[in-house]
């Protein structure tokens, strides 16, 4: 019988709640709590043989020393296989299963296999590492969620090919599979086509991203004393693009001082944008970043003062995700320098 | 991007010339720009005329920023 060491928190381990969330890992002989939902639903096959539970605020707190201690306790049970969770929607509690998976796959080498709700934060951090059930946000699915990951975690432990994540039902790991489907992609489309146009379900095999809203700032009463920054898609760089803001699919986005610079002339500036044709970009950049003008309303008293950076990376083809970081990453340092409005431009 | 820098409070205003690309991404103040590779810009026009047309954007711009919305708002 394959040996499962699995991992749970305070809460699940029935120490208790938030004032419980600071103790320390400890380990337990045989099944605690949601083990016992495992242990069914290995049905023979494997057995939880010990339980580390870790409060979610120690893990978080200090985890280089609760996942060092968590991994030496998990590897003096000589386990085959782990499994972490499920979290639900607990965010430390899934960030704690998703990086003690992580390193139980990375450093011991072993099959694991974890489970939370897609919107919890251990999920986007880990999905692309390690194997992650999608759950319900709450325990009321503990049932659903077990009766998945028990399988999964079996085929990985016995070393099984493991098949798409629609089948298999993990989240999206970002790893194609190839897999001869029974009706060729012709006729699923119609199959699709038709359900949709009788209103009735279906799912899609290329799911678009999908977008999120944000509530409108508030607006500006004073523009004459705002300060303003100015940011873009767009890819105007200095010239030379010293930081290589890739021309599609951009790694990075760039800051660039412009403490007395009144224009982006195109003898300092060009575009490192792909996709399209950049000649009147690099020939006047002020197409792209309005510097000049911005600076002639300054001037004018129209707006009070400006930023002294312009932050730009390049649009095309740039990952969701990639934007979704800059753009924090930028609103971080116009918060700490009291901007007052942004101006994006895109091209 | 603008987004998630207007996550911060900041009321930021998307100019660009693919209105329909910002509404569905999210901008919630948008000006229309004249032409993807220059958007704000146009190479036909003298320097001059040029510069008028830029300031003309930025200050619709700046008006999108100074207006109260509580939905997605093209400033045409």
């Amino acid at each position: 019988m394959l040996k499962c060491v699995h991992y749970i928190n305070q809460f699940f381990a029935g120490i208790g709640g938030e004032e419980k969330a600071d103790v320390k890992p400890e380990l337990r002989k045989g099944v605690v709590g949601p083990g016992s939902a495992l242990n069914a639903q290995f049905k023979g096959e494997a057995e939880v043989v010990a339980t580390v539970i870790c409060g979610d605020s120690y893990f978080n707190e200090n985890e280089k020393e609760a996942l060092k201690t968590i991994l030496d306790m998990i590897k003096s049970e000589n386990p085959d296989f782990v499994v972490c969770g499920p979290a639900f929607n607990a965010g430390r509690y899934g960030v704690a299963c998703g990086t003690v998976a992580n390193a139980v796959k990375e450093e011991l080498g072993l099959p694991v296999v974890t489970g939370m709700y897609e919107e919890n934060p251990g999920a986007d951090m880990f999905k692309t590492k390690v194997y992650i059930v999608p759950t319900k946000n709450n325990a009321a699915g503990m049932g659903e969620a077990v009766a998945w990951m028990a399988p999964l975690a079996l085929k990985l432990a016995k070393g099984e090919e493991i098949g798409v994540s629609s089948k298999e039902h993990y989240m999206p790991n970002g790893v194609r599979t190839n897999f001869f489907d029974d009706k060729i992609g012709a006729e699923r489309a119609v199959d699709m086509l038709i359900a949709k146009l009788q209103g009735k379900p279906f799912t899609t095999e290329y799911p678009m991203p999908s977008f999120d809203r944000v509530e409108p700032g508030k607006a500006i009463t004073d523009m004459a004393h705002a300060r303003i920054a100015l940011v873009t898609s767009g890819g105007i760089v200095p010239k030379g693009n010293p930081d290589h803001i890739e021309s599609s699919n951009a790694q990075k986005y760039g800051g660039y001082n412009i403490e007395g610079v009144d224009t982006l002339d195109s003898e300092h500036y060009e575009t490192a944008h792909g996709g399209y044709d950049p000649s009147y970009a690099n020939e006047n950049p002020n197409r792209v970043v309005p510097l000049d003008v911005v600076r002639d309303m300054i001037k004018d008293g129209e707006i009070g003062s400006l930023h002294p950076y312009f932050y730009t990376t390049v649009g095309n083809g740039t990952a969701v995700a990639s934007a979704k970081k800059y753009g924090e990453e930028i609103g971080k340092k116009l918060v700490d320098d009291h901007v007052d409005a942004v101006i994006l431009t895109s091209t | 991007m603008v987004k998630n820098i207007e996550k911060y409070g900041i009321p930021v205003v998307h100019v660009c010339t693919v209105t329909p690309i910002s509404m569905t991404v999210g901008a919630n103040r948008i000006v229309p720009a004249i032409a993807i590779p220059h958007p704000l810009g146009n190479p036909k026009l003298s320097a001059d005329e040029e510069k008028v047309l830029r300031r003309n954007i930025v200050e619709k711009a700046l008006k999108a920023l100074e207006t109260p919305v509580d939905k997605q708002t093209i400033f045409e």
